[in-house]
């Protein structure tokens, strides 16, 4: 027996290898420059560079792409309209994820000076002394970015597996850098890391069996067997159940959220805005493919699981968002919310919600990056008049409005966008996901989403006047500061214009996301 | 000899592992359950590529050793991290976060 080499065409994967190829140097520019600020700057142009002509490459591909699109490594990988338009989206995140990484306010940035010694110990206040930075954030990140850009291409469920490594590997490391409470940060990583290693592992299993089952691993083939089958062994139902497992954790769908919120609010402030919007984004684009290219033939025996899934997320990631004190964390159940809105339109199993999935991740993305930007903005002062970590308790959100206009209005605007109000990205957002259950006949799943987005509209619109009606104690006026720093104004910029533009006038970028609708099996 | 054991033993092992991740308060412990479940899935894709025939899984076996072994590296450097800075590693330790 042999194995066939795959062919591969390195054409459509341009914006994938730019993205790894600048990780790449990257690590070798840890290597030769030796000096701590040259490097830093070096770094930071790469990652910003690489991003954004992976951005711009994938909108060429998609301008010259004739026809739907092709399989360009054997079984192993698709590039079609679907996955370019999630490619481009993914890039944009990494690029506004970049740029806050590189952001520093007092010549201190949002990430350890040096990873290897305990907090609090003399090593590290020594390290942070003498200026050391850990640039290796930007490969790390630029790292996790190729994969989630490559997730999206894959048509085969091991493929899947190791490229969902690629993407998960770094981004647990990036998770315990914190500079400030950087305990909590490193527990949060071994949470992240020991439970999101749980679920591959989870989902490998379940490959196996449908490996076995079908004994194909690519979705051509599984969805072959299956149309082929007329039982339903267990082995196939066990298997596929442990697949969306797998899948489910990386979207934070209830029963598999409950990592989100520690690792939200223990991770650093740039790396939560990073791995929310793009994560998310990820994750939703290989669920789709998986679901309807795969395991459409099994649309029956999933929807029912779906509807479950998705009502629990909704209705938990809502109603414990209300409970919430800290902004990170309130911010994180409000994701938890946001994959069951998403997955209200996938249940619905029709081509509608291949277009509403990237608009509505999109729109969600652009709201999170931003809000997080802000987040990162509102710093606590030290006793001593140093600038401390960042100021999450609602409480110290107090008054806001009035000493930061610009600042609070933009976080106006996110909250607004999430919870879905008119002339925002979200609305249009959830206009089209719901519209895509609606059609299919999903209503009473329509019902609950409309429910819960009414629901969590409190939770918003409480953080709203607190910023902008409520007196601030005058002791706020030394212990939290609000700073300026270039890098999140710019990331708070773009993602104002998106949501705005998206609510107003998202006939153009609907038209895009309905041309994407089309997976190339 | 009926494949239909291995098909068994993988199933054990992934539920060993399961346990060992669920139960275990030990950070590496719960990490060894997790490496047991990936090898209870290579168990299973050598023995499906001899019943199927398809050789691909004898290689998707290579390919999660690799990931395992990648896995390792970074699961070991965030467990070393964190017993520099608490003195221990068990899961059970009072949270910094709640909620």
């Amino acid at each position: 027996m042999s194995v066939p080499s795959p062919v591969i065409l390195w054409g459509p994967l341009v914006p994938v290898l730019i993205v790894v190829g600048a990780a790449m140097v990257g690590i070798l520019v840890e290597a030769f420059i030796r000096q701590s600020a040259m490097r830093r700057l070096v770094q930071t142009v790469l990652a910003l560079a690489a991003t954004g002509a992976a951005m711009i490459v994938a909108f060429l591909q998609w301008a010259v792409l004739k026809g739907d699109g092709a399989r360009i490594a054997g079984n192993y990988l698709v590039s079609d309209r679907q996955s370019l338009a999630w490619q481009a989206i993914l890039a944009l995140f990494a690029l506004m994820g970049m740029l806050l990484f590189s952001s520093r306010t007092q010549g201190e940035d949002a990430f350890t000076p040096l990873a290897s010694v305990a907090p609090g110990s003399t090593e590290e206040a020594l390290a942070a002394k003498r200026g050391f930075a850990q640039t290796e954030i930007f490969p790390l990140g630029l790292f996790a970015a190729a994969g989630m850009m490559l997730f999206t291409m894959v048509s085969d469920t091991i493929v899947l597996f190791v490229v969902l490594e690629i993407l998960s590997l770094p981004l647990y490391l990036l998770v315990g850098l914190a500079r400030r409470r950087r305990l909590m940060s490193q527990e949060a990583a071994l949470k992240y890391f020991l439970m999101g290693a749980f679920a591959s592992a989870i989902y490998l299993f379940g490959a196996s069996l449908v490996f076995g089952y079908s004994a194909a691993t690519s979705y051509a083939g599984i969805a072959a067997s299956i149309a082929a089958g007329l039982d339903r062994q267990p082995m196939l139902l066990a298997g596929v159940a442990l697949m969306l497992v797998g899948l489910l954790f990386k979207l934070g769908a209830v029963p598999f959220h409950a990592w989100t919120p520690d690792v939200y609010q223990g991770a650093p402030t740039p790396v939560t805005a990073f791995m929310a919007a793009a994560t998310k984004a990820a994750a939703a684009a290989a669920l789709a493919r998986l679901l309807y290219l795969a395991l459409f033939g099994l649309a029956w025996e999933i929807a029912p699981v779906l509807w479950t899934v998705a009502i629990a997320t909704m209705l938990l990631g809502t109603v414990v968002a209300i409970v919430q004190t800290d902004v990170k964390r309130m911010l994180a159940y409000s994701s938890i919310a946001h994959a069951g809105f998403l997955l209200v339109a996938l249940t619905s199993f029709r081509g509608d919600a291949l277009a509403a999935v990237p608009f509505y991740m999109l729109a969600y993305g652009l709201a999170t990056l931003g809000a997080f930007a802000v987040v990162s903005q509102v710093r606590e002062r030290t006793p001593d008049g140093a600038l401390g970590a960042e100021a999450t308790r609602l409480g110290q959100w107090a008054g806001l409005g009035r000493r930061a206009p610009w600042l609070a209005a933009a976080m106006a605007l996110f909250l607004l966008s999430f919870a879905g109000i008119p002339l925002t990205a979200g609305f249009i957002g959830k206009f089209v996901a719901f519209r895509a259950a609606i059609d299919a006949g999903a209503w009473p799943l329509v019902l609950v989403a409309v429910l819960a987005s009414a629901a969590a509209a409190f939770f918003y619109v409480r953080l709203i006047v607190l910023m902008f009606l409520t007196p601030a104690p005058p002791e706020f006026d030394e212990s939290v500061e609000v700073t300026n720093a270039t890098g999140p104004w710019l990331v708070m910029l773009v993602a104002a214009a998106g949501t705005i533009l998206l609510g107003v006038l998202p006939s153009p970028v609907l038209e895009l996301a309905h041309q994407a609708a089309i997976l190339v099996p | 000899m009926n494949p239909m054991n291995y098909v068994i033993l993988a199933t054990v092992l992934f539920s060993v592992g399961a346990t060992a991740v669920l139960l275990r308060r030990n950070a590496i412990i719960a990490f060894m359950g997790i490496e047991l479940m990936l090898n209870a899935s290579n168990l299973l894709l050598v023995t499906f590529a001899r019943v199927n025939g398809a050789i691909a899984g004898q290689v998707d076996a290579f390919a999660v050793l690799v990931v395992a072994a990648a896995e390792v590296v970074v699961g070991l450097a965030i467990i070393i991290a964190l017993s520099r800075s608490r003195q221990n590693i068990s899961l059970d330790e009072p949270s910094e976060m709640k909620g």
